[in-house]
């Protein structure tokens, strides 16, 4: 848990369950042959189909079905046959009046997502549907219930999209954040989606309550939407849990509804109370026929399946000893195919993540090639050149290419001798014998002090090139 | 025979369609509607337990079309048998209070 995760009181515990909506990168529509693809021109990728036109009939996508399958595989889910349904409601963003999705046999279920932590969330279902067309509420300060009229864009209308449903099992702000992003780096491994939540094709919605710390019921829930970012999204789970525990400290409940987070005041407000399941009328749609994969489709899609980041950072995890976050930062980046070879090439793998963690942050890093990278961590491994040299010299190996030894001396870095440095801890000692003594038998505060007070002197006098490790080193030999 | 459906239950689901009914219509419903789960009543009195739900009358399974483009319409045309349209989109009514 981050130090900046902000905690319920004490006697009570945060249960989240998410559901996220992901526009799948097919090149067309879901049930039609228009562009799957976003337009400022509204309406320019509309057809019978997906304007509902009477007499017009669907087909599925097969790629969309292939796309929805291999996420179902990679979230560990069952895949197995499943059929559509209509989803019955009157709102004019859906020209039918429907919307075809998944009900009670959805393609993929229970299954799980493992966060960077090791932390496991459950994955109740993961159903294929369409996408709805955009409405604009025109008048009324753009607010649904005070507006003249509404404008709509059926552009987005019959995408294909996978609604990913975890079960309620996430506890904390910090994993509801890891489960977002865990998800996002698996479809992006697996290419499915382009999975940005800043432009619609990867939307959140959150399942809060709150409970007595120890309890396992699960009380009424409030759904979240209108969450444009992981960040908006940890405001918003955080702001609704207070807002239960304020209700059932006065004595009140919440009741379950779908409520809209508003970014901009901080805090969420009702939307519609949530219909009953049944009020949506739900029922097999009969213009498209049952979805039956074989178990050998189902082998195929396994096959096809990348190394997903899980595994990258386990497999990373084996060979070092770093924390989590280096893990996931790495593997994020895609620079952990990188880290693995500079670590059969000889170079310390706990130096390798760490160093591309904390100074390999860029877009491109092409220059950095695994006998390169391995040569440099092997020159500070050695004390070749100290940790502030080592970062110089990496920072120019990504940003010019070349190799470690060039770039050092080229830059004048000698690596100090050891009886060097010996000498010049010995002169320091000698000049200033109140401190010594206070390093030697001072307490632990007081050691720490006079170490960084005679450390500090060092690098003034060697302009930094003396290598902080071995003047610890120095320093605890002489002192004991 | 008792009604099935109750007036309450008609007027409910006449709501989700957006349907404005008379009183008598309503009584209409309530029987009609309540005739056809009688109807289901005698064949849920059956022992189907070995036969298997029929999910679609054709026996047809994975129908897909290949991921390509096909035109789409002229928009200009599309507006055209709309009742109303501005900037290139439909024109609606209000949608009070009723958010998804």
């Amino acid at each position: 848990m981050s130090p900046h995760e902000p905690t319920l009181p004490d006697e009570w515990e945060l249960v989240v369950g998410l559901e996220v909506h992901v526009e799948l990168a097919t090149r067309t529509k879901l049930f039609c042959g228009c562009a799957n693809e976003f337009s400022t021109d509204p309406n320019t990728n509309v057809c019978p189909v997906c304007l509902g036109l009477p007499g017009s009939l669907p087909v599925m996508n097969g790629k969309a079905v292939d796309y929805a399958m291999k996420l179902g595989r990679a979230l560990g889910c069952e895949v197995h046959g499943s059929v559509m349904a209509r989803k019955n409601y009157f709102y004019p963003d859906m020209a039918k009046d429907y919307q075809t999705t998944q009900y009670d046999k959805p393609t993929s279920m229970d299954g799980e997502l493992v966060l960077s932590d090791g932390a496991v969330v459950g994955i109740e279902r993961a159903h294929i549907e369409e996408d709805a067309g955009k409405t604009t509420h025109i008048g009324g300060g753009g607010r649904i219930n005070d507006a003249m009229f509404s404008l709509v864009d059926y552009n987005r209308a019959g995408v294909p999209l996978v609604e990913v449903v975890s079960r309620p099992d996430i506890r904390t702000i910090d994993h509801a954040k890891a489960y977002v992003n865990e998800l996002r780096d698996i479809l992006l491994a697996i290419e499915v989606s382009d999975a940005k939540m800043e432009e619609g094709s990867m939307r959140v919605d959150a399942n809060v309550s709150v409970r007595p710390v120890g309890s396992e019921e699960l009380r009424t829930r409030c759904e979240l939407k209108n969450i444009n970012s992981v960040r908006s999204m940890g405001r918003a789970i955080e702001y609704e849990a207070q807002r239960h525990v304020d209700l059932y400290n006065s004595g009140e409940a919440p009741r379950q509804e779908t409520r809209h987070w508003d970014e901009d005041g901080g805090r969420s407000t009702p939307g519609r109370s949530k219909e009953d399941a049944d009020d949506y009328r739900y029922f097999q749609e009969p213009d498209l026929v049952p979805l039956e994969p074989s178990a050998a489709d189902v082998a195929a899609i396994d096959a096809s399946l990348p190394v997903l980041p899980a595994a990258r950072r386990a497999r990373l995890a084996d060979l070092s000893g770093v924390g989590p976050d280096v893990l996931s930062t790495v593997v994020e980046r895609g620079q952990d195919g990188l880290a693995l070879d500079a670590i059969e090439a000889g170079a310390d793998a706990d130096k390798v993540l760490t160093r591309l963690q904390n100074d390999v942050a860029v877009d491109d890093w092409s220059n950095l090639t695994p006998p390169l990278l391995a040569a440099l961590i092997r020159m500070e491994t050695s004390g070749e050149l100290t940790a502030t040299q080592a970062k110089q010299v990496l920072s120019d190996m990504v940003e010019s290419g070349g190799d470690p030894a060039t770039i050092a001396s080229g830059r004048g870095f000698e690596a100090m001798e050891s009886n060097e440095l010996e000498g010049l801890v010995d002169q320091l000692i000698a000049d200033n014998p109140d401190e010594w003594i206070r390093f030697t038998s001072g307490d632990d505060g007081e050691q720490k002090k006079m170490q960084g007070f005679f450390t500090g002197q060092i690098m003034k006098a060697t302009n930094g090139q003396a290598d902080g490790r071995a003047i610890a080193q120095l320093l605890a030999a002489k002192g004991s | 025979m008792s009604e099935r459906i109750t007036r309450d239950e008609v007027i409910h689901v006449a709501r989700l369609a957006r349907l404005d009914l008379s009183d008598a219509e309503i009584d209409e419903f309530a029987h009609q509607m309540s005739d056809i789960l009688d109807h289901a009543a005698d064949i849920e009195a059956l022992d189907v337990g070995d036969i298997e739900p029929t999910s679609h009358p054709l026996p047809m399974v994975n129908v897909f079309r290949a991921d390509e483009r096909r035109p789409s319409l002229d928009r200009d045309e599309v507006l055209g048998v709309a009742p109303a349209e501005q900037d290139g989109q439909f024109r609606v009514p209000p949608i009070l209070g009723e958010e998804r």
